[in-house]
This record gives structure tokens, C-alpha cells and sequence, in this order.
């Protein structure tokens, strides 16, 4: 129970902080205020603060439970296309954002698609996907807060009450800090996991006697020492990877934090250490994850490789309830809290676990975000803001916080999926097919709403027909996919244990592929937003 | 020229990312445990970072930035 008391007061220390944050606030009635800190943050909070919002549960337990199932691909996987493909992105977009939104106040990417293409109500369809596709982002959050208040409770914080407690904290200082107290939280968490993070390893790797011994012990047997190889993964699956680190200029809550920085400057030293800061982070999850398949004196983590192992050599003759069954009891989820269980005193547990759950509460910038675009979007879009003035504006805001909080809480009880599954298949891959849309806007004169609204609507269809298809089609064993389709003797779709494959790619592939297409080609043959509009955007600078 | 050749040292750093040459083998261990594969993405991540350096160092978008400061110190001397 210490664990979870030291984790409580971490939670305690950041809602004051959100709190601290709504005090410091000097015009807090103002829109630009709450919803971007009046675009002020400075150099150091505002790299700890960007990369904090990225780190969600997923990054953290999603990639040690990845990890301990696939082996150290993950790292290659999900957080080295990241260290190229994200600060890239940054540099090249993020940058022009910021000196568009500080250029022509915007405050949501949809107000400046609306002005770039010239779009009322394309506008808001490009908002309704991307609320649609993010509000899974914000269940991750409230699902990794359950899990690690449970686990790190040895149960006594059932996994409902735990959500719920998360759900709180993080609405409270959303609520009342707006983006100032999410960026100061989002720093304090960061440097919080950076430092547990190190002392994590150190322990566990003391406790397990050595990591050398692990990793010898691994070697020794054929059902582990894959686990040491990427041959679990197919190159296909690892390319395919690389396209799924584009969604992240396209979440509307990176786009809109690249808003809140006081100087251009500042994105310097964010696009040089955010790879390290990634690497600080994945690094020892994805190790210790693959380690913990040495830990047999644990009983959850033995249940788990068993599990695993029925899986793997009796998957074919069982039913797909029993598979699903199966997965969901071999899922690596609670890993890396097991372990610090297993390894640390008590009271560095409670602060361990309090690291985790700094990185795991990461969804503030996602609600916040949401409630940024409501209110931008669509009430002050549609004449709220006019009619009810900007006090009014702030106040929707935080009542959508709260509206938010509560719909990703009910959703996170009843979602049956894991963690990381749930990230992938539907946030991620929808966010990097939207990406054209960002690159377009910024860097194609010849772009237009059509193309857009193409785009938009393609991710959207997209997203539902593989949902639709996984939902339909049950996950094979591990071993050789389902095929569903061919062409002259070609797989073209099939259902990996994993999700959805095309021509052997993930669905992302084809996603942003189709997507920049439609762009491209429905602006070509569609009527171009007037000159001076395009200019706007395009001048060249006055020598 | 200085842009062509930082845009091929971002497309040389993508294709490295995919080193099918360590897919199936842990050896060497790196310090003796770690596997190369994983010792190799670290050293990704330090060059993607050195990557990051040259482009903030030699390709910065510098008209963006002296175009809002100057709009900037013109609004302040307005006051």
C-alpha cells in the first residue's frame, strides 16, 4: 500500500500545480491565455512539455509489454522512427505553424485549413475526425492510470477506482491550469520519469543479478533467445512502422503546443534533443521488458509466458474466444510495474511507479486540445464567441474538459483491448494519414479544400473499414495469417495475429499513400483558393 | 546544394534505420549484454540527433523568424 500512498501524493503535488498555475495566470478570461499560456513558454519547458505530451502510456507500458512479447524490435519499431521521423516534422512544420499562428493568431490547425483553403464546412469535418481519432488517445490515458494505481497497489486499487482517480487529477489542473498548467505538469512529469527512469534500471538490474546473467539466461533457451533478434517482426511490418511517427505533427495537440512557444529559436534545441530524450525513456522500457521474461519467480509474469506459450503451440486447435482469452492473459501491459514490485523497496516503487505515472497522464495535452478545438472550431466558429464573449468561450472550454473526462472514463471501463493494440489500429494510422493534410497546407500553393476534405474523408473510411474488418475477421494463432484476399496468387489483405496486413504492410501504408494521392489529385483537378489568399502563405521573404 | 545534400543525409539516415543485416542474430553482445540490434538503434538515435543539429545549423528557416520578430519589435515601437 506505501507504493500507492507515495503515488497519491504525487498526484496531490500535481494538481497543485495546475492549481499554482490558474493563480499565475494574469488575464485567465482570455482565450489565447488558457488555451496556449498566451503563447509564452519559454526554451526549457517548452522541450520537457512537447516530448512529456508524446509520452503517454503507450510509450511507457505499451512498449515494455511489446517488448516482453516481441523482443528488442520494439525499440527499433515505435521509438527510433520516432527520434527521425518527429523532431523532422517539427522542423519542417511545426516551425511554420508556429509563425503562422503567430502571424495570424491561430489557434486550432482547422482555423488555419479554414484559411488557408478557404473552408467553412470542410473545416469542421477535418474536426470531427480528428476529435473522433484522438478521443482513443485520451482512453489510453485513463486506462494506464487504472492499471498502474492497481498493480502498483497489489489490487487493492481496483482497476475502476484507479481510472477514475487519474480521470480526476488530470481534469482538475486541465481545468483550472489550461495550457500553462498542462505544459508545467507535463515538465515536472518528464524530468520525473527521466530521473525514476534511470534509478528503475539500476534496481531491477541489481535485483535480477546482473543483466548479463538475464541475458545469458534468455540466450539459453529457444523460446526466449528470439527475443534478443528482430525475427518475431517482418521487415515489411518494421518499414511500415516508419509511417506511423508522421501522425504526430498531425495530432492537434503536438500542432497546437508548437503554438505556445515565445520565440522561433526555441524549436532549436527541441529538434536536437528530442531523439535522445526518446532514447532516455524507450530505452530501458524496451530492455527491462524483454528482461522480465527472466523474472519466473514473479506468478503474474509466469502466468503471462504461459499463456504465451499455449498460444504459440495449441493456438490453431482453439476457439477465437479462447485466443482473445489467451492474449489478453499473455499481454505485457503491467510489466514494468511488476517488476519494480519485485525489485524495489516499497517507498522507491511508490516513486517508480509515481515516474510511470507521469508519463501514463500525458492525455492532459489531448483533452485540453479537444477542448481547444471545440471551442475555436466550432463555438466560436459558429458565433458563440460574438455572441457570448471570450469569458463565455473559456468557460465552454472547461466544461467540455469535464464533458470529455467523463466520456474517455465510461469508454476506458468497457474497452477490450490492450493498451497498445487500441494506440495503433485506430489513433495513430488515422493521424498519419491526415499528415498530408498539414504538408499541403504549408508547403503545396496548388492544394485545395477538395483535395482536403478527400483526404480527410479517406482516413476517416479507412479507419472504420479496418476496424471493421478485425472486428469481423478473428485473429488467427501465432504463425501464418489468415489470407482474404489474393491477386494471381499475391496476399493482398490478411489478418495477422497482430491486426491487418496489405501486400504485407501494416494498414498505415496504403493509408497515407492513397491519402497524399487524393490530395494531390483532387487538387489538381478542383478550383484553387484566390490569389492573395495563396500569397498570404507563400510570399517570398523581403530581401 | 547545401539543401540537396542535407536532404540526402535524412533519406541515407531512413534507409539505415532498416538494418536487415542484424534481423536475425544478437551477436556480438555490446558490453556483454546488449544485443547489437538494439545497440545499433541507439546509435540511430545519437545520429538522428547529430542529423537534427546540421539541419537547425545549416538549414534554418531564419525568414520565418525575422519576419515575426520584425513584425514583432514594429508593434512594440507602435506603443
Amino acid at each position: 500500500m506505501i507504493p500507492a500512498i507515495v503515488v497519491l501524493i504525487y498526484l496531490a503535488v500535481v494538481v497543485y500545480i495546475g492549481i499554482f498555475a490558474f493563480r499565475k495566470a494574469t488575464g485567465r478570461e482570455k482565450a489565447e491565455d488558457y488555451f496556449l499560456a498566451s503563447r509564452s513558454l519559454g526554451p526549457f519547458v517548452f522541450l520537457l512539455s512537447l516530448f512529456g505530451t508524446n509520452m503517454t502510456a503507450f510509450a511507457i507500458l505499451g512498449s515494455s509489454g511489446h517488448a516482453f512479447s516481441n523482443g528488442i524490435v520494439t525499440f527499433g519499431l515505435m521509438a527510433t522512427s520516432s527520434a527521425l521521423i518527429i523532431p523532422l516534422t517539427i522542423f519542417l512544420c511545426g516551425t511554420r505553424i508556429w509563425a503562422l499562428g503567430k502571424k495570424y493568431g491561430f489557434m486550432t490547425p482547422v482555423q488555419m485549413f479554414r484559411d488557408r483553403w478557404e473552408c467553412g464546412n470542410i473545416g469542421t469535418v477535418i474536426f470531427a475526425v480528428q476529435a473522433a481519432l484522438l478521443l482513443p488517445y485520451i482512453i489510453i490515458g485513463v486506462m494506464g492510470g487504472g492499471t498502474t494505481l492497481n498493480v502498483i497497489s497489489g489490487g487493492l486499487v481496483p482497476y475502476w477506482f484507479g481510472g477514475a482517480i487519474v480521470a480526476l487529477v488530470v481534469m482538475s489542473y486541465v481545468f483550472f491550469g489550461g495550457m500553462r498548467g498542462t505544459a508545467w505538469v507535463n515538465t515536472f512529469q518528464t524530468i520525473l520519469f527521466l530521473v525514476f527512469g534511470a534509478i528503475a534500471v539500476v534496481v531491477i538490474g541489481t535485483g535480477m543479478g546482473g543483466f548479463q546473467n538475464a541475458v545469458n539466461g534468455l540466450l539459453s533457451s529457444p523460446a526466449t533467445a528470439p527475443l534478443l533478434t528482430r525475427e518475431r517482426i517482418s521487415p515489411y511490418y518494421f518499414f511500415s512502422y516508419t509511417f506511423i511517427p508522421l501522425s504526430a505533427i498531425a495530432f492537434p495537440h503536438i500542432a497546437i503546443f508548437c503554438l505556445t512557444a515565445r520565440k522561433m529559436a526555441q524549436f532549436k534545441k527541441t529538434v536536437i534533443f528530442y531523439p535522445l530524450c526518446i532514447m532516455a525513456i524507450w530505452l530501458p522500457c524496451v530492455f527491462l521488458g524483454v528482461m522480465a521474461n527472466r523474472v519466473q519467480d514473479v506468478p503474474a509474469i509466469r502466468a503471462k509466458v504461459e499463456a504465451r506459450r499455449v498460444l504459440a503451440t495449441q493456438g490453431k486447435t482453439l476457439a477465437p474466444e479462447q485466443r482473445d482469452e489467451l492474449r489478453e492473459q499473455s499481454a505485457g501491459d503491467d510489466t514494468l510495474l511488476l517488476l519494480l514490485q519485485r525489485f524495489a523497496p516499497l517507498w522507491l516503487a511508490g516513486l517508480l511507479g509515481a515516474g510511470i505515472m507521469a508519463a501514463v497522464m500525458a492525455s492532459d495535452s489531448q483533452i485540453l486540445a479537444l477542448s481547444t478545438m471545440f471551442t475555436e472550431d466550432i463555438f466560436a466558429f459558429y458565433g458563440g464567441k460574438r455572441r457570448f464573449g471570450e469569458s463565455v468561450q473559456v468557460q465552454t472550454g472547461r466544461i467540455f474538459v469535464i464533458i470529455l473526462t467523463l466520456v474517455a472514463y465510461a469508454v476506458a471501463l468497457r474497452a477490450p483491448e490492450t493498451i497498445f493494440e487500441l494506440a495503433i489500429q485506430y489513433a495513430f494510422s488515422g493521424y498519419a494519414a491526415l499528415s498530408p493534410l498539414i504538408i499541403a497546407a504549408l508547403f503545396w500553393r496548388g492544394s485545395t479544400k477538395w483535395g482536403a476534405l478527400a483526404s480527410t474523408v479517406w482516413t476517416a473510411l479507412a479507419v472504420i473499414a479496418v476496424a471493421i474488418f478485425q472486428a469481423t475477421v478473428p485473429a488467427p494463432a501465432p504463425g501464418p495469417a489468415t489470407v482474404c484476399a489474393t491477386i494471381g496468387g499475391i496476399e493482398v489483405l490478411t489478418r495477422t495475429p497482430g491486426g491487418t496486413a496489405i501486400f504485407g504492410f501494416m494498414p498505415v501504408v496504403p493509408m497515407v499513400i492513397i491519402s497524399a494521392l487524393l490530395m494531390f489529385f483532387v487538387s489538381l483537378l478542383t478550383r484553387k483558393p484566390q490569389a492573395a489568399t495563396i500569397e498570404k502563405y507563400f510570399s517570398k521573404p523581403s530581401t | 546544394m547545401k539543401r540537396i545534400l542535407l536532404t540526402l543525409v535524412v533519406i541515407a539516415l531512413y534507409i539505415l534505420h532498416q538494418d536487415i543485416w542484424n534481423w536475425r542474430t544478437p551477436y556480438p553482445l555490446i558490453f556483454g549484454f546488449i544485443p547489437i540490434g538494439l545497440f545499433y538503434h541507439a546509435c540511430f538515435v545519437v545520429a538522428s540527433s547529430l542529423v537534427m543539429w546540421m539541419l537547425v545549423t545549416y538549414a534554418w528557416p531564419s525568414h520565418l523568424e525575422e519576419e515575426i520578430e520584425g513584425s514583432d519589435r514594429k508593434e512594440e515601437g507602435g506603443r
